[in-house]
C-alpha cells in the first residue's frame, strides 16, 4: 500500500455496506479513481460534506493493488455551494459530472479535463455569470480536448470552407457542420454556429458574460447531441432534469 | 464445494445487501445447525413480510395489506403536518426523536439525475395529491442532507410553496458530541447561518 497525494473533484459516490460509500474521483494526477470512504454516510462521520459529488478536495489516498483506493485524509478547496444551493445550476452540475466520468480513464492522467472541469465548475457557482451557457462551453471544449470537436469553419463532409458556401446543418456523425448540398443531421442557425467557434476560439470568458443569445437553446442542444455522439450513449442527469427546471 | 440445498441457501443469502460470499457461508451454516422450529419461524416471517406488507396507501410508509400504516392511522396524529422523507426507515429515525406529531410521506427515493431518477420516479404527484385532500397547512422536508436531498428538496419546495403552505426545511448543523475543529466547512457554515438565540 502506498500513500498518494492528489486533487480531485467527486464525481458521484455509491452505497458500500453498512455506512461506507465508494467515491468516484476525477483527479488531477491519477485521471479517474475509484476509493472507498469509510463510515461516510454516519451522521456523526469525519468526513461531513467532504466526499460529496461536486466537492473539489485534496486528498490523501491508500493506493494498493486492487483498483480500489481508500480514502485517508481529504482536505475541501471548493464546495461550489452556490452551484448547490440553486437548483437550475444543481442540474448542470450534474450533467458536467456525468459527462466528466464519461470521458475520463481510471488511471489515465488527464489533467486537460481536470482543470476544465474545476473551471466550469468555478464559472458555475459564480453567480455574476448567466448559467445557461456554460454546459454547452464544457461539453464542446471537452470534445475538442479529446480530439471529436465538431468542425465549424468548413463543411465537414465536403470540405468546402464556411465562406465559399452556406453551412446549414450540423451532424455530429459526420463531424460538425455541414454546407447545403451535403446536408444531413439537423438544422442549425449561422448565430449558433458562431457562438460555438467563440467558445472554442478562446471567446468563451466573453460567451459567459455576454447577455443570453437567443441561439442558446440551440446551442445547447447542438452541444449535448455532440457529446451524447462522442461517448454513444445518452446523458442520464440532462435528461432527467430538463422537465425539472426551466 | 456444497450442494443441493445448502449450496442454494448460501447463494440467496450472498445476494441480500451487505452480506458476501464468506457470511454467506457463515449464516448458511449457523442455520443448519439451529432447532428446526427456530428455522421455520425465520422463513415463516421472510413470506409473511411478502405476502402481508405492501405500502400505506396514503403516505408510502409500509403497511400491513390493505390497511393505513400505524401512523396514518392513529388519529391522535396531527393531520395538518406532514413530514417528507426519501425512505421508510427515515420514519422509524424521525420517530426515535419524539419531537414530531405530525404525519408522514414517503418519497421512495430522490432526485439522482445520475442514476436518471426525476420527479416522475419519486412519490411526488401523490404528495401534491394530499396537499388539499388532507387540508395540510405545513410541510416538513426531511430529504437527507446530500446532494441528492438537497436538491429534492429545492424542488420540492418550489412546487409546494405557491401552494400557499409553510414550506420547512429540517435544520442541517453539527453531530451532538462531535469535535468543531472536525467539522467540515459546509457543515460548519450552515450551522453558523441557523444558529439560534441562546436563553440565558
Ligand atoms: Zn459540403
Ligand atoms: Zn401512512
Amino acid at each position: 500500500m502506498t500513500l498518494v497525494r492528489d486533487a480531485g473533484v467527486v464525481l458521484r459516490t455509491y452505497r458500500l455496506g453498512e455506512a461506507d460509500r465508494i467515491v468516484v474521483l476525477l483527479t488531477e494526477g491519477h485521471g479517474k479513481v475509484r476509493a472507498v470512504a469509510k463510515g461516510v454516510r454516519r451522521t456523526s462521520s469525519k468526513w461531513g460534506a467532504r466526499l460529496e459529488p461536486l466537492s473539489h478536495v485534496a486528498l490523501l489516498l491508500w493506493q494498493g493493488r486492487s483498483d480500489l483506493a481508500v480514502v485517508n485524509q481529504a482536505e475541501v478547496l471548493d464546495h461550489f455551494r452556490a452551484v448547490r444551493e440553486d437548483l437550475e445550476r444543481v442540474a448542470d452540475g450534474f450533467a458536467m459530472l456525468e459527462a466528466a466520468d464519461q470521458l475520463a480513464q481510471e488511471s489515465h492522467a488527464d489533467p486537460g479535463l481536470y482543470t476544465m472541469l474545476v473551471g466550469a465548475l468555478r464559472a458555475l457557482a459564480d453567480t455574476r455569470n448567466d448559467a445557461r451557457m456554460i454546459v454547452p462551453s464544457f461539453f464542446v471544449k471537452a470534445l475538442a480536448h479529446e480530439g471529436a470537436g465538431p468542425v465549424l469553419d468548413a463543411c465537414a463532409r465536403c470540405a468546402k470552407p464556411a465562406g465559399s458556401v452556406d453551412l446549414v446543418a450540423f451532424d455530429i456523425t459526420e463531424g460538425g457542420a455541414l454546407c447545403t448540398a451535403c446536408r444531413r443531421g439537423r438544422p442549425v442557425s449561422a448565430a449558433a454556429l458562431e457562438v460555438l467557434r467563440q467558445i472554442l476560439g478562446g471567446a468563451l470568458g466573453r460567451v459567459l458574460s455576454a447577455p443570453r443569445p437567443a441561439c442558446a437553446d440551440e446551442v445547447a442542444a447542438l452541444a449535448t447531441e455532440a457529446m451524447e455522439g462522442h461517448l454513444d450513449r445518452r446523458l442520464r442527469a440532462v435528461h432527467a432534469t430538463s422537465g425539472l427546471t426551466w | 464445494m456444497y450442494t443441493g440445498s445448502l449450496r442454494a441457501l448460501i447463494d440467496e443469502l450472498g445476494r441480500l445487501p451487505g452480506i458476501g460470499p464468506k457470511s454467506a457461508q457463515r449464516i448458511a451454516f449457523y442455520i443448519l445447525k439451529i432447532p428446526s422450529e427456530d428455522a421455520r419461524r425465520l422463513a415463516d416471517s421472510i413470506v409473511a413480510v411478502k405476502d402481508r406488507t405492501t405500502l400505506c396507501e396514503q403516505c408510502f410508509n409500509v403497511a400491513e395489506s390493505g390497511n393505513l400504516c400505524d401512523v396514518c392511522a392513529d388519529d391522535r396524529r396531527d393531520a395538518h403536518v406532514v413530514c417528507v422523507v426519501e425512505d421508510p426507515r427515515d420514519i422509524v429515525a424521525v420517530e426515535r426523536t419524539q419531537q414530531f406529531r405530525g404525519r408522514y410521506h414517503v418519497l421512495h427515493g430522490a432526485l439522482n439525475p445520475l442514476e436518471g431518477i426525476g420527479p416522475d420516479q419519486l412519490r411526488v404527484r401523490e404528495l401534491l395529491g394530499r396537499i388539499d385532500a388532507e387540508e395540510i397547512t405545513e410541510t416538513i422536508l426531511c430529504t437527507n442532507p446530500n446532494l441528492e436531498g438537497e436538491a429534492t428538496a429545492m424542488y420540492l419546495a418550489r412546487l409546494l410553496t405557491p401552494l400557499g403552505i409553510a414550506v420547512t426545511r429540517i435544520a442541517s448543523g453539527l453531530p451532538v458530541g462531535g469535535d468543531l475543529e472536525y467539522a467540515d466547512e459546509l457543515t460548519l457554515g450552515r450551522a453558523i447561518e441557523g444558529r439560534r438565540a441562546v436563553v440565558p
